[in-house]
């Protein structure tokens, strides 16, 4: 064990770290907004738009993340109309194909974490919502979007472990994230024990910061079931 | 276009077919050596021994903590290294070459068996301890007992977070392409360059993904309908 290339590698691959927890936040909050949209769409009683939903989430949970960087990386610029569009500039760049990919996939996954948890709100509460005279936007926005979210959490914390794991995926499509980076320090060096220790203890931090958050957040979220002091 | 895909002197489709196969020969390889490490993990963090507690505790947390292309890299540029080092220890000394499709079973199979020890540990939990007493009051030996009763409905408990694990494992084969082994996503990814119709064949590669996994998803329906055939209803 070469513990001074280890020591030395670690600047060089946390250089690599700021990129990894841009692809995590940016496609996280992304994500978001499209699963969000896609968990609506899903809920809203319209069979068109409900088939469509559902396919969208059909396609990109049943194929694997790498096929769909490879689309959206390689197969878009392929079209004259996308790179002819004002959205080629961003869709040529790596770092936006592996955004887009990624929120899609998470948005996908999220969207029917977020179903779920919206479905198992009582209905009793929006009854009760709607007997007090709130309006059903109202109604969703005070009463079922909250519970749902806070139900959501843990199903929620499993899709932030695999988006920081997801991330690494970008590697393929040339950037230079920490796991780009230790593939590239490996074949130069050939330590490849050393560095895969490296590059994993930094992915194991990340993971274990964001199972902390996502518990914080829980913790928040749920003071009734907190012990009365 | 299409003819691109087809069977033709001039079409891909007899290499994606290949590519095809050679993606779910390294799924069922892995997954089954993903069920072997499963047990082993499971019998571990089951077991009274606190070293073997820990050790399938770091295995399980190692594994799926980091990504899924690490544990390639370092099965891709590592394995090698081991095998020859552990084929000297037995007194053989040349080198060992791992070939691609080896390396890629070991690295898939080390993530899903992480997986599939934590379901197998859930699976052997939820078999009541009242049966396993009942069994050895019976008179029957712990193997007997092993084989009757834990191992038969751990199966039926297992069924539904085994079928999950199918899905990750089948997915994570895709990774393998890095390391230049002839399955799907290498098919794919070498059509796409030679043809230029990147679009074209990164589609057909996503829905010969889908297809598998939707067939996957019916057989594991129907695995779980013939193993609870005995069970009533709620």
């Amino acid at each position: 064990m070469n513990w001074q290339l280890m020591w030395d590698s670690l600047p060089r691959m946390l250089g690599g770290l700021s990129l990894t927890l841009q692809l995590i936040v940016g496609s996280l909050a992304l994500g978001a907004l499209v699963a969000f949209g896609v968990a609506l769409l899903r809920l809203s009683g319209n069979r068109v738009v409900e088939t469509l939903a559902a396919a969208y989430v059909f396609v990109f949970r049943g194929t694997p993340l790498l096929v769909q960087i490879f689309l959206v990386y390689y197969g878009l610029g392929q079209f004259e109309f996308i790179r002819d569009s004002i959205l080629w500039p961003f869709l040529r760049e790596p770092y936006w194909c592996a955004i887009l990919a990624l929120t899609l996939n998470t948005g996908a996954y999220t969207s029917e974490v977020l179903r779920g948890a919206i479905l198992s709100v009582p209905q009793g509460q929006v009854e009760a919502a709607r007997a007090c005279g709130m309006s059903r936007a109202l109604a969703f926005r005070r009463i079922v979007l909250p519970v749902a979210i806070r139900q959501m959490l843990p199903a929620y914390g499993n899709e932030v472990i695999l988006m920081v794991k997801a991330t690494s995926l970008a590697s393929t499509i040339t950037l230079m994230e920490v796991t780009g980076i230790a593939r590239r320090m490996i074949a130069q060096t050939f330590a490849v024990f050393e560095l895969f220790i490296v590059a994993g203890a930094i992915y194991l931090v990340l993971n274990f910061i964001a199972t902390r958050l996502i518990k914080f957040a829980e913790w928040r979220l749920t003071p009734y079931l907190r012990a009365r002091a | 276009m299409l003819e691109l895909l087809s069977f033709g002197p001039n079409g891909w489709g007899g290499q994606l077919l290949m590519g095809t196969a050679m993606t779910v020969a390294v799924a069922v390889s892995a997954f089954a050596f993903g069920i072997l490490v499963g047990s082993l993990g499971a019998s571990a963090k089951l077991s009274h021994s606190l070293a073997l507690n820990v050790v399938a505790d770091v295995y399980t947390t190692i594994v799926r903590g980091i990504p899924e292309l690490l544990v390639i890299y370092l099965l891709f540029f590592g394995g090698s290294g081991v095998a020859t080092s552990i084929a000297a220890a037995f007194g053989y000394d040349g080198r060992v070459d791992l070939n691609a499709f080896t390396i890629g079973v070991l690295a898939v199979g080390l993530i899903s068996g992480a997986y599939s020890t934590e379901v197998i540990r859930g699976a052997v939990q939820s078999v009541p301890f009242g049966q396993i007493e009942a069994a050895r009051a019976c008179g029957m030996s712990r193997w007997l007992i092993l084989r009757r009763v834990l191992v038969p409905q751990t199966l039926r408990f297992a069924l539904p977070g085994l079928g999950n694990v199918w899905q990750l494992t089948l997915k994570d084969t895709a990774l393998v392409s890095v390391t230049a082994l002839a399955e799907l996503m290498r098919i794919t990814h070498l059509a796409a360059g030679a043809t230029r119709q990147p679009f074209l064949f990164y589609s057909t590669a996503a829905v010969l993904y889908l297809m598998l996994t939707t067939i996957s998803t019916a057989f594991f329906n129907r695995a779980e309908i013939s193993a609870n055939r005995g069970v009533r209803r709620a």
